[in-house]
């Protein structure tokens, strides 16, 4: 089946998590290989999802671990769990 | 994000309440970022995140007996921390209007994605990424608090959407929606800013290189 843009659009964060059924994903695919603006915003949008799990774009303040279990041991001594 | 694994946490919940107390530290330790990440989403101010996160990590070891493993434990632990987000935004007295319970999956909003765009290329350069980091930040810090929160889970911790959903309390179906949504304002938010990161090339409009 011929789909137009917007149709691709509404599909394409279900289609970066491959959560799109086989047919559809045909179509999709199919309309990619000719729309130019289609495949920049699904290549947009998927640098975008790639950049966000990147560990070393996203970190933790420094020292919040060594904060976090030092004060975990303070309370470690304090109570127990029951 | 660090594997779950079910079995290790399990084995060390029944050792810690056993008195191997010791062992909390490595059964929290795989859920720190996500705590962090979910609180600083809520609070939106990293001082804060940070206090509210070792408090959650408390509350999570003080109520470590009541955990029936019927759910994943990172999934128990970040509701543990949104409850404790929660509750100190109200205490705050500055919850917005926008909810963050009931959220509005209504039909609205122009979700158009930025379709001018060169930037196809991931940006690689070391020096990038702190600038990158606080792009991206600023991006999802503008969405309304019901994408935020799932966008984190799911692309910064890389949850999948079950367990996104048990976190935040809300049906799969709510999360894949606002995904969806959350991801098109970011890439029409982000593209044309972040086309500068890409490599020089002859843009596919013909557009700058």
């Amino acid at each position: 089946m011929r789909i137009d843009c917007k149709h691709v659009w509404e599909h394409i964060s279900a289609y970066i998590d491959g959560e799109v059924d086989a047919a559809l994903r045909a179509d999709i695919d199919r309309h990619l290989e000719t729309c130019e603006i289609c495949s920049a915003v699904l290549d947009s949008t998927r640098n975008v999802v790639v950049l966000m799990a990147d560990e070393r774009v996203f970190e933790l303040p420094a020292g919040f671990s060594e904060r976090l279990h030092a004060r975990l041991d303070r309370e470690l001594e304090l109570a127990g769990p029951s | 994000m660090k594997t779950p694994d079910p079995e290790f946490e399990a084995e060390c919940i029944r050792r810690i309440l056993a008195g191997e107390r010791h062992l909390f530290h490595e059964l929290i330790h795989p859920s720190e970022r996500a705590i962090y990440f979910l609180l600083l989403s809520l609070l939106r101010n990293d001082a804060e995140a940070e206090d509210a996160a070792q408090e959650t990590a408390i509350k999570v070891y003080l109520n470590l007996k009541n955990f029936r493993g019927d759910s994943q434990f990172r999934t128990w632990v970040l509701s543990i921390a949104r409850n404790e987000g929660l509750g100190r935004l109200r205490k705050q007295g500055t919850r917005r209007e926008e909810s963050l319970d009931a959220g509005t999956d209504e039909q609205t909003g122009d979700y158009t994605p930025a379709i001018l765009t060169s930037w196809r290329e991931i940006p690689s350069e070391a020096l990038e990424r702190k600038e990158l980091g606080a792009l991206l930040r600023e991006a999802i810090d503008a969405l309304p608090e019901i994408y935020r929160n799932v966008v984190l889970l799911r692309d910064i911790e890389e949850m999948d959407i079950r367990e996104t959903a048990g976190a935040l309390g809300i049906t799969e179906g709510a999360v894949k929606v606002r995904l969806h949504r959350a991801r098109a304002l970011l890439q029409r938010n982000l593209t044309p800013r972040l086309k500068g990161f890409a490599p020089k090339r002859r843009g596919l409009f013909g557009g700058r290189a």
